[in-house]
């Protein structure tokens, strides 16, 4: 039996604001499988982002364990976290948060570099799947939204992680680019065996994964 | 509509404190150091003056002998008795108690009443003055620094500092002998029918007063130096102002453009961030002003010292206030200020309403600002070749310093993103071609910085090059040129033939020091009698020479000149010059004579006392063991009952020329240390300012899974690669800046060109420092960083850039 690419067990997280405690997540649990895909829907202020930054290792919890790829996220130190990030976490977000410095061809090969897991072939296959053989010579800043969410996309495959965390990632795309670019990353993350976790505002798109829930006040519900 | 929009700028400031910090201290720093040394230059000028209204001189026209020399004492008599009403004055320099001195020596008697000497003998019995033991007047601060000058000094403040006023009787004693006063002056009341001078004494010349003198022309380089110093610190400070305003610019333009959407009108916003500008220029100005002050209070003793070392100029140690100089300080500040910040006023005013939001594309911009600052460096770099080949005078000299640093200056950043762009091919991992990528993009947002340190950089090490090769040129120097163990001047030609009678039993030498003052080739100099001896031969530091300069000399056939006279009348080995009263002369060598203003002739003892049988013959340099020096010196004074004045070993000599050269490179050190310091802390503005943004720029890649901590070591690391590659850089440029002031900017102002010595370790140490200053500018962006909270990480993924 494989191991899950995620799971997450009695997720508690607090923030302390001026009107006093706010339980953003309160006793979440989940669990994804290789090759699954999850959609995560709620209000604006539901938890959503703060669920994946959790996942992702960027934020710490209050209490619960999330594990990606059967190692242990929330307790690990700093530089296990920043590890674990590099070698099984994907992560895309609303803002593409490429790299200025880099060429699309760097932005493309660098995750996978940095997880000693680059393959040029492959790269230029991704490449060739996202429609971004033309441009590889650009700066980020020389592309349109789209083609800099489809580089993210991109960067974050080549390097094969076990899961991937999406926040949103057509939130800044009109509804066609939006379409293409979520079935490429839907193709591409199950050809690669990858779990996805979407968080999404839309329901259309949320259809289009294997499962959905939906979180509310704190915890988890069917949508 | 005014005031909303005023809180909105301003708000700008409240959110990033230490911008405006940087901001005001850049500018107060520039202006600290600009009227700083403006300070001491406006007080060394009024010092100047005062010295001249002790006579009065700023009035009085005067008389001098037309071939130089000094007033003969039949044409003064001749003119007393036609009826002149003249006073006759004697200025020298002279050691006296342990110091270097001006003796002015004046004839209380006939002395106009213009100047402020009649108050200072008027406290004094008048005929204490005139005779032995005799009375001398000094300002207080030199009366303290004097230590058993032979005589009775009161102290006056109507004295210049480091004059000594005298009778002229005793100056004429005290300055070796020289017996004729150097001038006369004319009281302003003359008898109705005066016979023309032409006639009386058709030798001397009529000099009216406010023509330049010569302490004006020597004291000038001097001054330019220092002007030259605080224009530079002031260029440096500039660029932290400019930096710091462009990206408060840069910062606020989101808002900027908002307000204008508002409905703001443009005309109004240009106004208020002009206004903005203005009031923080008054504010930094005035803490600008009193930082200058205390800089100019801090260096005034040093450079007063070497002035008055170097030139006997009379300044004092101590500064007054002038409102003249605080205005224009200010005047400077807001238009430093205006000057950084105009790029930016001007781009807001062409920036149409719905400019993008994103910072403009920096990659295609700086490549197009890369090859304009290129082709502009060059384009310098050609002007300073010009200048160096072909430009004559100090002023040419100057433009020719300005062009090669100004130069140096803009090829930073292209050669810097070429370094870059090459490392960048080079690495192989992916975090190496990132750090040097990142290197790259950043390059145009830390130009400004690493111009500055690039200048400052520069700037010191062609300084410290220079004095280094000053000193240790001058150090050997004076061990050649002092080779005499002992000094003895005689106070009349009697006691002088008794005295070589005695010591040349007790001594392996006595070597004349006979002189006469003489007009050579138009110039003023002084012809001094040689002796052929060896300690000439071995010795003497010869520049250039003909064939056997000594037997040449000694056989009266050549004369040796100067450095000073040679560059200034070009006499170099094989031209011949005109000796009044001795005849014409090859010349056949040019000898090194730093740190003296004037130009000399060295002649042939005996051809020297058949052209000048007048000239005194009563100094004279002695060789003899040194061990034996005290026991000889203290056995003549036994003997003749010389004052202890009239003599000096070397070593003394020696201690008293080094100090005087090591206080003014005291001055040049400090103002170096505050030049880099700003450098220094224009880099840490910079670095400060963009921590902000890079906050922004940094959170992708820790959410690719590169801990805080290494990003902060690596943004760190990137920096000091950057000093480190901008000190490099500087390097050359110091080195070649070092030549033009030893080759060019010496030879225009002093008259004389130093040997380029090279100093690695002097460098070394530089630029360990600026290593050491970059890594404390790049530590607190990077602590910050390190210990960001990941909430302020997170906030780059969802805020807008
Ligand atoms: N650092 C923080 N300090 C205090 N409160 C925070 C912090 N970060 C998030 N919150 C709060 O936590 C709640 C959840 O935020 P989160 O960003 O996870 O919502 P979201 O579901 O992603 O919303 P959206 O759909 O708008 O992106 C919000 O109410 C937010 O105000
Ligand atoms: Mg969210």
């Amino acid at each position: 039996m494989p191991q899950p690419a995620l799971t997450v067990a009695h997720l508690v997280k607090t923030f302390a604001t001026g009107e006093g405690v706010l339980r953003v997540l309160d006793d979440v649990s989940l669990q994804l499988d290789a090759g699954q895909s999850l959609a995560l829907t709620g209000e604006s202020g539901s938890g959503k982002s703060t669920l994946l930054h959790i996942c992702a290792g960027l934020e710490p919890a209050d209490s619960g364990q999330v594990h990606v790829a059967g190692q242990a996220v929330t307790g690990a130190s700093d530089s296990a976290r920043a590890a674990l990030r590099r070698g099984a976490v994907g992560l895309i977000f609303q803002q593409f948060n490429l790299i200025p410095s880099l060429t699309v061809g760097g932005n493309l090969a660098f995750q996978a570099r940095l997880a000693g897991r680059h393959d040029p072939a492959q790269v230029s296959a991704l490449a060739h799947r996202l429609g971004l053989e033309a441009l590889l010579t650009r700066y980020p800043e020389q592309l349109s939204g789209g083609q800099q969410q489809r580089v993210a996309v991109g960067r974050c495959l080549a390097a094969r992680p076990a899961l991937v965390l999406a926040d949103e990632p057509t939130g800044n795309l009109d509804e066609a680019t939006g379409d293409a670019v979520l079935d490429l990353l839907l193709e591409v993350a199950a050809d690669a065996g990858a779990a996805l976790l979407l968080v999404t505002h839309s329901p259309r798109l949320a259809a289009r994964c294997g499962a959905r829930i939906h979180l509310r006040a704190g915890r988890l519900e069917a949508p | 509509m005014t005031r909303a929009a005023l809180g909105a700028l301003f708000g700008h400031w409240r959110r990033s404190p230490l911008q405006l910090v940087m901001l005001l201290a850049g500018l107060a720093l520039a202006t600290a150091l600009w009227s700083g040394v403006q300070a001491l230059n406006s007080e060394a000028r009024s010092a100047y003056a005062r010295a001249a209204s002790l006579l009065g001189e700023a009035e009085l026209a005067r008389l001098e002998a037309t071939a130089g020399g000094g007033v003969a004492l039949e044409d003064f008599a001749a003119l007393r008795r036609a009826g002149w009403q003249v006073s006759p004055v004697l200025e020298g320099r002279a050691e006296l108690g342990g110091q270097r001195v001006t003796v002015l020596g004046i004839d209380p008697l006939s002395a106009p009443p213009q100047g402020a000497a009649g108050t200072a003998l008027a406290v004094a019995d008048p005929v204490a003055f005139l005779r032995a033991p005799w009375l001398g007047f000094a300002h207080p601060q030199t009366v303290s620094e004097l230590s058993d000058p032979g005589f009775e000094i009161l102290p006056s403040a109507a004295v210049p500092v480091g004059t000594v006023m005298v009778d002229i009787g005793l100056a004429q004693t005290l300055l070796g002998g020289l017996a004729r006063p150097d001038r006369l002056l004319i009281h302003p009341d003359q008898p109705a029918t005066l016979p023309p001078l032409s006639e009386i004494a058709p030798g001397l010349q009529r000099i009216d007063p406010g023509a330049e003198d010569d302490l004006a022309a020597l004291t000038g380089s001097f001054h330019l130096n220092l002007t030259a110093f605080g224009l530079l610190s002031f260029a440096v400070g500039l660029f932290i102002v400019h930096s710091a305003v462009g990206l408060a610019f840069e910062q606020r333009r989101t808002m900027l453009r908002t307000l204008r959407a508002l409905g703001l009108p443009l005309r109004r916003l240009v106004g208020l961030m002009a206004a903005e500008l203005l009031v923080l220029a008054l504010l930094a100005g005035l803490v600008g002003l009193a930082l200058g002050y205390a800089v100019a209070a801090a260096l005034l003793p040093d450079v007063a010292a070497s002035l008055r070392g170097l030139y006997g100029a009379p300044v004092p140690g101590t500064l007054r206030f002038d409102p003249l100089w605080a205005l224009a300080g200010l005047g400077m500040a807001l238009g430093g200020a205006l000057l950084a910040g105009g790029q930016s006023l001007w781009q807001m005013w062409r920036m149409p309403v719905l400019a993008p939001a994103q910072p403009r594309a920096w990659a295609v911009a700086s490549a197009r600002t890369l090859r304009w600052q290129g082709a502009a460096a060059v384009a310098l770099a050609g002007v300073a070749l010009a200048l160096a080949l072909t430009g004559e005078g100090l002023v040419a000299g100057f433009i020719l310093l300005g062009a090669l640093l100004l130069s140096a200056a803009l090829a930073v950043p292209p050669v810097l993103a070429g370094i870059v762009a090459l490392a960048g091919r080079g690495a192989r991992g992916p975090l190496a071609q990132w750090v040097w990528a990142d290197a790259r993009q950043q390059l145009p947002r830390l130009q400004l910085a690493l111009m500055a340190l690039m200048l400052a950089l520069a700037a010191n090490i062609g300084v410290s090059t220079m004095v280094g090769s000053f000193r240790a040129t001058f150090i050997g120097w004076l061990d050649q040129r002092l080779v005499a163990e002992a000094y003895v001047t005689a106070r009349d030609e009697a006691e002088a033939a008794a005295l070589r009678a005695f010591l040349k039993p007790r001594v392996e030498a006595i070597l004349p020091v006979w002189r006469a003052e003489a007009t050579v080739a138009g110039h003023p100099a002084l012809v001094y009698g040689t002796r052929d001896h060896a300690s000439y031969r071995d010795h003497w530091p010869l520049l250039a020479a003909g064939a056997d300069p000594w037997d040449r000399l000694a056989e009266g056939r050549g004369v040796l000149v100067n450095e000073q006279l040679a560059r200034r009348a070009d006499l170099w080995p094989g031209a011949e010059v005109d000796l009044p009263a001795a005849g014409r002369f090859q010349v056949v060598g040019v000898y090194s004579d730093y740190g003296n203003p004037r130009g000399q002739v060295m002649l042939g003892l005996d051809q020297f006392v058949q052209a000048y049988p007048d000239a005194p013959r009563l100094q004279h340099a002695l060789r003899l063991p040194v061990a034996e020096v005290p026991a000889l010196l203290a056995e003549v004074q036994d003997r003749f009952a010389i004052p202890s004045t009239l003599m000096s070993d070397q070593a003394s000599a020696k201690a008293l020329s080094l100090t005087i050269f090591e206080r003014t490179f005291a001055v040049t050190r400090a103002l170096n240390v505050l030049t880099l310091s700003v450098a220094a802390l224009a880099l840490f503005a910079t670095l400060a300012t963009l921590s902000g943004m890079r906050l922004v720029q940094l959170a992708p890649l820790w959410a690719l899974g590169l801990t805080r901590r290494r990003l902060a070591v690596l943004d760190a690391a990137r920096t000091l690669a950057l000093a480190a590659l901008t000190a490099l850089l500087a390097l050359p440029v110091g080195v070649l800046l070092a030549q033009v002031l030893l080759a060019v900017i010496n030879v225009q102002a002093f008259g004389w060109r130093l040997p380029l010595m090279l100093f690695p370790g002097d460098w070394a140490r530089l630029i360990g420092w600026a290593l050491l200053a970059s890594a404390a500018a790049a530590l607190l962006p990077a602590l910050r960083l390190a210990r960001s909270a990941p909430g302020d990480l997170l906030r780059g993924f969802s805020a807008e850039r």
